[in-house]
């Protein structure tokens, strides 16, 4: 980057009217490092990044953070932490000032937390039995306006479930009362463990603000184990660990430089393309690991609330829809949709399961908490991205009838350990009757979904991936700025996409990080 | 599994209006009653084969077999439903003769995600061993035997196919259109005599799941007709499951006297008046 231009860039964020001073703060560090050198990549490799077939998501040219940190609170409110000076809380208020700092605290890629715990589960051992359910939800509420107004982004992400308890509940009645974008919202469902009536008051609460989205358990803990959480959108990461970065593929851009059919780009096109991506993941958490020396000074890895040994990087893929599209054109068929026919879904299903040998074979350094490989993830997309579907999504608009979707969509779910998103568009008749939603998505597990999302066909809440913003808070956005960093890029999604003013079913998907401009 | 064909409408794999939680639900062709306010009449009769739909159809879905009869192909169907539009008669091409086995075919992909099963119409009693036959199979599946197996009815059916019904039935939700017989025989063509002895029959054996009120202003909702209602529900169950549901035009038949659409406020005054009367559980739709 010339000088001038990083003064110009400079220059241009600190006069915006329409940026407030966190953003602005946070974009001249983004810039910053956009000026620095980028991990040492072999020309294709390069080439490749710069004709955006494969994407870095624009985390900065020199990661200083893992992309994704979960820390392991439950540890760390059991033995305190030094470097915050701060001891194990000893009742509820104490528990909940002591994860409002440590919050505070807790690095990303967003600048923000992405995980604040399995909230259920930390605070059940200390609400006292003769707090009343009034009492509990006064101080939930309390703890929740903070949430909301001290980490305002829509990345930052509580898991609750699978087992019923005090807090959930709680939490799911303040939810209702306040409608606030964030925290956002995951219900682990285990069908042993959940109960119906837990499910269906995470139902009523998806009716009131579109969270909770709704994750397999036994699915996930076969992958990862029993500590796991689904944190921003829909990354489903180990506890106590994390993924180092995000690294891409547009399969649909791949497709296109791809002269024979399925089978050559089974046999020859895919291991390239997934090679490059893995070298460029491979390049990033070098860098993060040996250069930065993020896990040699953090305290959070000095203290063991995160190991290093729980890590791993996430490959995405998107663009799956129009890719099956390009390599079955290849072979001379031109009429089947990704979705709708069985040949495209064919198709479809070796893609995937190709990429994921691929990806499994691939040794990644600093990655055991993947047994040495990268977790395979269904990247939802940026604003950037236009006409390409997000991850392995049947497009917007074109999707079949919801059992037939479902049904379509479930054998890809096995291979995305790392998270996969298909957003459900459901009528109003379903907010009369919310048992049919817990049926459906019990069924949907039961036919191997990971994860699963719904949102009302015309609520004010609308997912733009796993992150919400309110309709109401786009207004106006580009005169006088956003309260929420991620309504900024909800903003640009919506300029793009139109995703507010369509008829459809199903809300588009963008996931960003801060970068200086664009 | 029996080998009895119903005459099926149509099929709806994912329901959340036709009882409790998801269910499939199944159309059966022909009723009972001709409802002035039927928001799916071409259900109520079965085809007579006059053919005067087949050359209205823009996608060429209809035609005739040698002998006449009306034929209908759902592969290039685009659904435009010009041939109910076009009816005389109240009726549809597109109802089909199904096997038992056919209908299980439709279910079993979709059951994962079901709670139950819900024969609706046209009238769902108007072909009693059908239903049972259906109803059977499902009970006897092991893939589907977990499914409640439910009937949304006009109540209009004599005590015997209640009878024939009782070993499978998990449920009913039955339409009662007015307490008054004079005024059902003008709204619906027929006596409610056989309606209010299925809904006691029902209630008696506990499978009762809702009885549904339809409101049509200036019809039916006069407020001592409604009090009336409710003290002769309340008789039966006073904490009986009561679904108030308004009129709405979309799909109904140009009819002789207008009917009106009620506003929510009116609605939740009706359901007030009923309300009242019982320990219900009233909900407005």
């Amino acid at each position: 980057m010339q000088l001038t231009q990083l003064v110009n860039d400079a220059e241009s964020i600190v006069t915006s009217p329409a940026i407030g001073y966190d953003q602005k703060v946070r974009r001249l560090a983004a810039l910053a490092v956009s000026a620095l050198r980028y991990p040492p990549l072999s020309q294709a490799c390069q080439e490749a990044l710069e004709k955006r077939i494969i994407c870095d998501m624009f985390e900065g040219n020199r990661p200083y953070t893992p992309r994704y940190v979960l820390p392991d609170y439950a540890k760390a409110l059991r033995q305190g932490v030094k470097h915050l000076e701060l001891d194990p809380p000893q009742d509820l208020d104490d528990a909940l000032s002591f994860l409002t700092i440590l919050y505070g605290h807790v690095p990303s890629v967003t600048t923000y937390p992405v995980y604040l715990g399995d909230l259920d589960a930390l605070l059940e051992p200390f609400v006292p039995a003769d707090m009343t359910d009034a009492e509990l939800d006064r101080t939930l509420r309390r703890f929740w306006i903070q949430l909301d107004r001290l980490l305002p982004d829509a990345f930052v992400h509580t898991n609750l479930g699978p087992a019923d308890g005090r807090v959930v509940r709680s939490i799911f009645r303040v939810e209702r009362s306040l409608r606030q974008v964030v925290p956002n919202i995951t219900l682990k469902v285990d069908p042993e463990v959940t109960p119906d009536s837990l499910i269906e008051d995470g139902v009523r609460t998806v009716f009131a603000t579109g969270k909770p989205h709704f994750v397999n358990h036994p699915m996930m803990v076969r992958d990862h184990g029993p500590g796991y959480a689904a944190v921003s959108c829909y990354n489903s990461l180990k506890i106590g660990g994390g993924s180092h970065t995000l690294t891409r593929l547009n399969l649909k851009e791949a497709a296109v430089r791809q002269h024979g059919g399925l089978e050559e780009f089974l046999a020859t096109g895919l291991p390239m393309w997934v090679e490059l991506t893995a070298e460029l993941m491979q390049a990033r958490i070098t860098s993060l690991v040996e250069e930065q020396h993020f896990f040699a000074d953090h305290f959070l890895a000095t203290e063991g609330l995160i190991d290093i040994n729980r890590f791993s990087a996430m490959f995405g893929i998107f663009g799956l829809a129009e890719c099956v599209a390009e390599v079955l054109a290849h072979d001379g068929i031109h009429d089947a949709r990704w979705g709708h026919d069985e040949r495209a879904n064919d198709a479809a299903y070796r893609i995937v399961e190709r990429i994921a040998d691929l990806v499994a074979a691939r040794p990644q350094p600093y990655c055991t908490g993947g047994d040495g490989a990268a977790y395979l993830h269904s990247q939802g997309g940026i604003d950037l991205d236009e006409g390409v579907t997000a991850g392995t999504r049947i497009p917007v608009t074109d999707e079949p009838g919801m059992r037939q979707h479902i049904t379509a969509a479930a054998p890809l779910h096995t291979h995305f350990a790392a998270g996969i998103s298909d957003i459900f568009h459901v009528d109003e008749t379903a907010v009369g009757n919310p048992q049919a939603m817990v049926d459906i998505i019990k069924g949907a597990f039961e036919v191997g979904m990971r994860d699963f999302t719904f949102n009302l066909a015309d609520n004010e809440f609308i997912r733009i991936t796993g992150y919400l913003v309110r309709k109401s808070d786009l207004v106006g956005i580009d005169e006088h700025g956003a309260r929420h960093g991620s309504d900024y890029l909800a903003a640009g999604s919506e300029r793009t996409f139109h995703l507010t003013e369509r008829a459809v079913k199903r809300v588009g998907a963008h996931e960003l990080a801060p970068r200086p401009s664009r | 599994m029996s080998s009895l064909r119903g005459l099926v409408a149509d099929t709806l794999e994912f329901s959340a209006v036709d009882g409790p939680g998801n269910r499939f639900v199944v159309f059966l062709q022909g009723c009972t009653f001709d409802c002035l306010a039927c928001h799916n009449p071409y259900t109520i009769n079965p085809c007579v084969d006059c053919g005067e739909c087949v050359d209205q159809c823009p996608s060429g879905a209809l035609g005739f077999t040698a002998t006449g009869a009306v034929t209908w192909n759902p592969e290039v169907c685009l659904q435009a439903d010009h041939c109910h539009a076009v009816c005389r008669y109240a009726s549809s091409p597109k109802a089909r003769h199904l096997a038992v086995a056919d209908l299980l075919e439709q279910i079993r992909p979709a059951a994962p995600f079901l709670s139950g099963v819900t024969v609706s119409g046209g009238e769902a009693t108007m072909q009693p061993h059908f239903l049972r036959a259906l109803f059977d199979a499902i009970k006897a599946d092991a893939a589907l035997s977990r499914l409640t197996c439910f009937v949304d009815t006009n109540g209009d059916a004599p005590a015997s196919t209640w009878e024939v019904l009782d070993p499978v039935l998990d449920g009913a939700m039955v339409d009662l259109k007015c307490l008054d017989s004079a005024i059902h025989v003008a709204l619906t063509g027929a006596d409610n005599a056989r309606t209010l002895d299925s809904i006691a029959r029902l209630a008696s054996r506990g499978k009762l799941h809702e009885v549904r009120l339809l409101i049509l202003p200036g019809r039916n909702d006069d407020p001592q007709l409604l009090e009336a209602t409710g003290d002769w529900l309340a008789d039966i169950d006073p904490r009986m499951r009561i679904k108030v549901i308004g009129f709405r035009r979309h799909g109904t038949r140009p009819t002789p006297i207008p009917l009106v659409e009620p506003s929510r406020k009116h609605l939740e005054h009706c359901a007030d008046i009923v309300a009242a009367r019982g320990d219900f559980s009233v909900t407005v739709v």
